[in-house]
């Protein structure tokens, strides 16, 4: 009995936390590195439609996002709940649409011009007017590869 | 044997499990990439040819401001679309598609390179009923292009079918041979190509 008793009296050792900073590293190293830098803050809603037939977008080659919505929750009361579309960090006009593409071809290496990609994130409320408008704009652009950039899942899921 | 105290534990190696750990998560990890239907808008014509096509080899889907499909005239649900439009392109009415199992039904399509799909939609459709028509029609190709991937495949060594050989195509880990598999996938595309046109 004594023995026992004896054992229970003897105090823990502390636990080394001599590694405790290498696993915070380890945490932080981690997160440097999945984390996507958002190229643009986003002022419109986004939530993008569902699609099954899909392709991945090649980062090999250039791409170019515009974003459809309605203003955000926050935008609303000065830009309305209409449906706009937003180049870069802010509104734009559809008549910007042909500048800001000879802009981000201007930044680009020749070679690659041709290959730019329009990547178009819609709202799945949006309705196709203004798509319709972007499309006719990117084509006087010469801009004609497009995507429609959409979530992984069912399409008939869109409708419910 | 009562006060012996546990000895410390080496924590020397714990920095080099948690460089290990680290090292494993950035070789695994891979950021998610953007993924979607990629379309190729056509070029502004100047002189506008009519080009005469007949009404048969056109399947006309239109959606309307209050997103409901109509199909050839008749009205259709979005769940029906993908089998309409296989029917449609699978026809093979004038016999000259060897590789079409459709019903050649002499009032449909004459055969895959001359059916043409034409999607018209309202300045009122939603955006994502608009997706889910074009994604059923996508759909459609990609199920007619996998059968005939299978069939003619495997005598030319790649048992896959048509999403796969694309995939394998862009794989840099493909070990197969890669002419080979282009000449394929090209062949299926002449074969049936996808002729999608959108009317303003």
């Amino acid at each position: 009995m004594s023995k026992f008793k004896s054992k229970k009296d003897t105090s823990l050792p502390a636990v080394n936390t001599a590694s405790l900073p290498d696993i915070v590293f380890m945490l932080l190293f981690f997160f440097m590195v999945v984390t996507v830098m958002r190229e643009d803050e986003l002022k419109v809603e986004n939530r993008l439609p569902q699609a099954d037939q899909i392709e991945k977008l090649d980062k090999k080659y250039p791409i170019s996002y515009i974003y459809v919505g309605k203003p955000t929750k926050s935008l609303e009361d000065r830009y309305g709940t209409e449906a706009r579309l937003q180049l870069n960090d802010k509104f734009a006009d559809i008549s910007e649409i042909q500048a800001f593409i000879n802009a981000e071809r201007g930044a680009l290496l020749e070679a690659l011009v041709p290959k730019l990609t329009v990547s178009l994130k819609v709202d799945r409320e949006a309705n196709m007017g203004i798509v319709s408008d972007i499309k006719k704009e990117l084509r006087k652009a010469s801009a004609f590869r497009i995507n429609y950039t959409t979530a992984a899942g069912e399409a008939t899921g869109n409708l419910d | 044997m009562a006060k012996r105290a546990a000895p410390e534990v080496n924590a020397g190696s714990m920095a080099d499990i948690a460089f290990l750990l680290l090292i494993f998560f950035l070789v695994t990890t891979t950021i998610p990439k953007d993924s979607g239907i990629t379309r190729k808008l056509p070029p502004i014509e100047e002189n506008d040819e009519d080009v005469i096509i007949k009404e048969k080899n056109i399947f006309t889907v239109l959606l309307n401001g209050k997103d409901q499909l109509l199909v050839e005239d008749e009205l259709m649900e979005i769940e029906d679309l993908r089998a309409a439009a296989v029917k449609f392109l699978d026809n093979g009415g004038d016999g000259s598609c060897n590789y079409c199992k459709g019903a050649k039904d002499p009032k449909s399509s004459d055969n895959p390179d001359k059916a043409i799909i034409s999607l018209k939609n309202d300045r009122l459709t939603s955006y994502k009923a608009y997706i889910t028509v074009q994604n059923e029609l996508v759909a459609a190709y990609n199920q007619l292009r996998n059968r005939r991937a299978l069939e003619i495949g495997p005598k030319k060594g790649f048992d896959m079918d048509f999403i796969a050989m694309e995939k394998a195509y862009d794989d840099v880990k493909f070990t197969g041979n890669k002419t080979k598999l282009k000449e394929v996938i090209e062949q299926i595309k002449t074969e049936i190509p996808q002729k999608l046109s959108e009317v303003e």
